[in-house]
C-alpha cells in the first residue's frame, strides 16, 4: 500500500495547490488508486482535463511524469522496448575479426547496451518515483491493448531474451481516453474507471480565477455562466477548460470587465473553433457579428 | 408532529454510528468488517447486476476492498468508491446513481458536495435533528409562507435550506400513504404541481428583476433563465430524492430497486423509446459511427503492406554497408468505403425511422462517401439534405417534408420502392459500394421485386438489411423478410443500440 496521499481531503488540497481543481470524486478515485495500487482509466469529453491530472499528481507527489502517447500502429517496439538493432549489426561487423563463437556474440548483442527502452520499460525500471500516463489508449488497436495488461495488473513486462523485468515500485498509472471506441472488458477490469465531465458552474468558476488569479469575482462568475450557456447548445465541439481560460485571458487582455453582447460577439472564436457553431452560438444568444466581420 | 418515517431514519442513523464507533477506534472504518453493511453491499452489488451492469468478480472485490479506505460519513466519495469500482460505462452512470440511492439513502440527509469532514457523523445528525424539527415546525407554516421561502431558498442557492424545504413540500402535498401502490413519478408530479414549479422560473426572474440582478437586454435575460431553470432542476432532484427516500423506507430496499429498474441505454427498443430516451440514444450513436468510421479507416490503412518498394529498400541499406537489412513497402492506396442507405420511413416503422436517420446524419458527418435514400411506396435520394444541414432536426424535418416518397397511396411498397431505385442507381452501384437497408419488410402484400436485391448483391460489396422488429414477428403477417434475406450479406435483427453495436462490429470483421 502506497500512502501519498493521507486522506482525500488531502488529494484535493494538494492538487488545488497546482492550481488543479477537483471535485470529491476526482479526488476519491485519485485517493483509492494510491491506497488500491490500481490504474485509473479517465474517460470524458475532450478538454476537460484528464491529461493535465496525471500531470498535476505527478506535481504534487514529486514525481517524474512518464508519458506513452497512444496511436493507431503503436506496437511493442514503440511502447515496451526494442533491440538496437543497427548497433547490434555494428557489433557483427567489429567482431568479425576477432573469431569468437556465436553464443558469446549473442549473449553479448542481446544484453543491456543494445536494449533501447521505450516509455513502458522506463517506468517499470524507474528508480526514483513516477507517475505514467498511457494517453489516449482508445487510439491503439483492440489487439493492441493487451500488451498493456501485464504492465497494468503486476506492473512487470517479459523481454524474451531478458526474462521477466519486474517493477522496483507501484507507481500512480493513469490512461485516458477520449471513448473514440469501446476498451476491453479486460483493459476495464483492471482499472478504477473516472467520468470526468465539464464542470459545473461552481467549479468553473473556481477554475477560471485560479488559473487567471487576476480576474475579479463578478467576471469570473460571468464567464462561467456564458460557457455553461454554450456548452448546453448542440454543437461540433463544446468549449474545453482550457478555451475557457483562453477566453478569460482574452477578457483580461482586451480590458473587460463586463460581458455584454457585443464583447462576447467580437471573441466568440476564443470559445469555438468550427464557423458553423460560432453562427450557432451568435444566433442563439442574440450576438451579432463584430463589426468589421460584417462588412 | 414529527414525522415518524424521519425519526425511523434518525434511529438508524445512530444505531449504525455507534457499531461504527465500536468498530473503529479513531481509524478508518472497516465496513466490510460490519455483516450488516457487508450484506448491504453484496445486494447492492447484485441489484446492479440484475439491472444489466456486468459487474465482474474482481470488481466486486476491489469494491470491497476499496469502501474500507473511504470514511462511510462522507458520501460522495464512498460513492465515487463504488462507482470507480463497478461501473465502467459512462452509459450506466445513471442507473448505477438511482440504485445507489436506493440503496445508501439512509446513511445520509441525501445532500450532494456538502462539506462533511472532521466531525461529519455529528454535522449529519445535528441537519437530520434540525430538519425534523423545521418538519415540525413548518405544521405553522402557511402554504405561502412556505413558497416565500422557498423562492428565497432558490434565490439564494441555500442547498441546505433547499432540502429541508423540499421535505417539508412532500410531507405536506405529496399525500403518501404507507402501502400505497402508486410510483414516485406520481407523488413527485402532485409536489410539483402544488408548488407551481413551472412558475418558479418565472418568479425567480421576477424577483431578480426586482433586485436589479438582471441586466435588459435579451442575452442578459437568457443567462439568468438557464441560470434559474438550473436551480429548479436541483430543487426537483431534492423533492425526488426525498420521495425515493420515504418510498425505501415504506417498502424496503429490494422491492424499491425493482420498481425502479429501467432497461440500460443499449437494451432501449428502438421502437418504444421515449422523447428522452431518443435523445440519450441520440448522443450514443455519434460514438457508434465515428468507431465505425475509425475501425474502418484502420482497416484501410493495417489491412496488408503494399508491393516492396525496391529503391527505398536500397537507399535506406546504404546506411548498414549495403545490406539491405529493413525492407520498405510501398504504402497500399486503398480506396475510401462508399456506403448506401436505403430506408423505410412509412409509418409503421415511424420511431425506428428517426433514430434511422440519426444513424445516417451521424455517418454522414464522418464518411465522405455516403449517400441516403428514404421510401415508402416512392423513393427519393436525401443525401442533400444532411449535407447541408447544420443539425439533425433541421435535416430529418426537410426530409420529412420535402423528400417524394409517396407513390400511390402512401402506403409501404417494397417492391416497387426497390424497383424504381433499382432503374434509378444499379450503374452507380459498385464494388467498393455497401448498400444497407433498413425495414420491417412488411410490403401490405405487394409484390416483392426480391430480384432487384439479387442484382445489388451481385454488383455490390456487401449488402445488409437491418430489421427494427423482434425475431419473432418476422414473416408474420405481411412481413416477407425471408423473401429478401436470400440475397442479403446479412440480416440484423436491430433493436436496440446493444444489437447495432454487433452489426458494425460484424461489418468491420467482414
Amino acid at each position: 500500500m502506497a500512502d501519498r496521499f493521507a486522506s482525500v481531503d488531502d488529494v484535493i488540497d494538494r492538487l488545488r495547490d497546482v492550481a488543479y481543481l477537483s471535485d470529491r470524486g476526482i479526488g476519491g478515485v485519485v485517493f483509492l488508486a494510491d491506497r488500491l495500487e490500481k490504474p485509473v482509466l479517465v474517460e470524458g469529453p475532450a478538454g476537460v482535463g484528464k491529461t493535465e491530472l496525471a500531470k498535476a499528481v505527478s506535481g504534487v507527489t514529486g514525481s517524474r511524469l512518464i508519458r506513452l502517447q497512444c496511436y493507431e500502429g503503436l506496437d511493442e517496439a514503440k511502447a515496451i522496448y526494442e533491440w538496437n538493432y543497427k548497433k547490434q549489426l555494428l557489433r557483427i561487423q567489429a567482431d568479425r575479426e576477432h573469431e569468437r563463437d556465436w553464443e558469446t556474440v549473442e549473449a553479448d548483442i542481446f544484453s543491456e547496451p543494445f536494449l533501447l527502452t521505450r516509455p513502458l520499460l522506463e517506468a517499470i525500471r524507474a528508480e526514483e518515483p513516477i507517475v505514467l500516463l498511457i494517453d489516449e489508449v482508445d487510439r491503439v488497436e483492440i489487439e493492441t491493448e493487451a500488451l498493456l495488461l501485464e504492465v497494468l495488473s503486476d506492473f512487470q513486462v517479459s523481454v524474451p531474451e531478458l526474462g521477466t523485468i519486474e517493477g522496483k515500485q507501484r507507481p500512480m498509472v493513469f490512461l485516458t481516453s477520449n471513448n473514440t471506441r469501446e476498451l476491453s472488458e479486460a483493459l476495464k477490469r483492471r482499472c478504477l474507471y473516472l467520468h470526468i465531465d465539464y464542470p459545473d458552474l461552481e467549479r468553473e468558476k473556481d477554475i477560471v480565477r485560479v488559473r487567471v488569479p487576476e480576474i475579479d469575482d463578478a467576471l469570473a462568475e460571468q464567464i462561467a455562466k456564458v460557457v455553461g450557456s454554450i456548452r448546453n447548445l448542440d454543437l461540433k465541439k463544446a468549449p474545453s477548460i482550457s478555451e475557457t481560460i483562453d477566453w478569460a485571458r482574452t477578457l483580461l487582455y482586451l480590458g473587460r470587465n463586463e460581458i455584454t453582447p457585443e464583447v462576447l460577439g467580437e471573441s466568440l472564436h476564443v470559445l469555438l473553433k468550427y464557423q458553423s457553431d460560432i453562427a450557432k452560438a451568435r444566433k442563439e444568444l442574440g450576438v451579432e457579428a463584430p463589426a468589421a466581420a460584417r462588412k | 408532529m414529527v414525522d415518524p418515517k424521519l425519526r425511523h431514519r434518525f434511529e438508524a442513523l445512530v444505531e449504525f454510528a455507534e457499531q461504527r464507533r465500536i468498530g473503529s477506534g479513531g481509524e478508518v472504518t472497516t465496513l466490510t468488517g460490519d455483516p450488516t453493511m457487508l450484506d448491504v453491499l453484496q445486494g447492492f452489488v447484485h441489484e446492479l447486476r440484475t439491472a444489466g451492469l456486468p459487474v465482474s468478480m474482481t470488481e466486486n472485490l476491489d469494491a470491497m476492498r476499496a469502501v474500507e479506505h473511504v470514511p462511510l460519513d462522507d458520501r460522495d466519495t464512498f460513492k465515487a468508491a463504488l462507482g470507480a469500482t463497478l461501473v465502467k460505462h459512462h452509459g450506466h452512470a445513471k442507473v448505477f446513481d438511482t440504485v445507489f440511492e436506493v440503496y445508501f439513502s439512509m446513511f445520509s440527509p441525501g445532500v450532494d458536495g456538502a462539506d462533511t469532514d472532521g466531525a461529519e457523523g455529528e454535522a449529519d445528525f445535528e441537519q437530520l435533528r434540525q430538519a425534523m424539527e423545521a418538519s415540525g415546525a413548518m405544521g405553522q407554516v402557511s402554504n405561502e409562507e412556505l413558497a416565500r421561502m422557498l423562492l428565497d431558498a432558490l434565490m439564494n442557492m441555500d442547498r441546505e435550506q433547499l432540502r429541508m424545504l423540499a421535505s417539508a413540500a412532500v410531507s405536506r402535498y405529496a399525500g403518501m400513504e404507507p402501502g400505497r401502490p402508486v410510483g414516485g413519478a406520481y407523488y413527485l408530479y402532485r409536489t410539483l404541481r402544488q408548488l407551481d414549479a413551472d412558475g418558479l422560473v418565472e418568479q425567480m426572474m421576477g424577483q431578480a428583476r426586482l433586485d436589479d440582478e438582471v441586466g435588459e437586454g435579451a442575452f442578459d435575460e437568457r443567462l439568468a433563465r438557464e441560470d434559474f431553470e438550473g436551480r429548479l432542476k436541483v430543487l426537483k432532484e431534492l423533492i425526488e430524492a426525498e420521495i425515493r427516500r420515504r418510498l425505501v423506507a415504506d417498502r424496503g430496499v429490494e422491492a424499491m430497486a425493482r420498481t425502479l429498474r429501467k432497461p440500460l441505454p443499449e437494451d432501449i427498443d428502438f421502437m418504444h423509446a421515449s422523447r428522452e430516451e431518443m435523445h440519450q440514444l441520440q448522443r450514443a450513436i455519434y460514438p457508434l459511427t465515428r468507431a465505425l468510421a475509425a475501425r474502418l479507416a484502420q482497416r484501410r490503412r493495417h489491412r496488408h503492406h503494399g508491393t516492396l518498394d525496391f529503391r527505398q529498400t536500397i537507399r535506406h541499406s546504404m546506411a548498414y554497408g549495403g545490406i539491405p537489412i529493413e525492407p520498405k513497402f510501398k504504402r497500399p492506396r486503398p480506396s475510401k468505403p462508399e456506403i448506401m442507405v436505403v430506408a423505410d420511413i412509412s409509418g409503421s416503422v415511424a420511431s425506428f425511422a428517426r433514430f434511422t436517420l440519426q444513424f445516417v446524419y451521424a455517418m454522414q458527418s464522418e464518411f465522405s462517401k455516403v449517400r441516403s435514400w428514404v421510401f415508402i411506396d416512392g423513393v427519393d435520394e436525401v443525401t442533400r439534405f444532411f449535407d447541408e444541414a447544420d443539425e439533425i432536426g433541421e435535416a430529418i424535418h426537410r426530409v420529412n417534408t420535402e423528400a417524394d416518397v409517396v407513390w400511390v397511396d402512401g402506403h409501404s411498397d417494397y417492391g416497387h420502392a426497390f424497383e424504381t431505385w433499382h432503374d434509378r442507381h444499379i450503374r452507380e452501384v459498385t464494388k467498393k459500394t455497401s448498400v444497407i437497408l433498413l425495414g420491417d419488410a412488411r410490403n401490405n402484400y405487394h409484390a416483392s421485386q426480391a430480384w432487384t436485391l439479387g442484382e445489388i448483391r451481385k454488383r455490390a460489396r456487401r449488402l445488409y438489411w437491418l430489421d427494427p422488429e423482434p425475431r419473432g414477428y418476422w414473416d408474420t403477417g405481411d412481413s416477407i423478410i425471408s423473401d429478401y434475406a436470400p440475397y442479403c450479406d446479412g440480416v440484423y435483427e436491430c433493436r436496440n443500440l446493444r444489437q447495432l453495436q454487433k452489426f458494425v462490429a460484424d461489418v468491420v470483421e467482414a
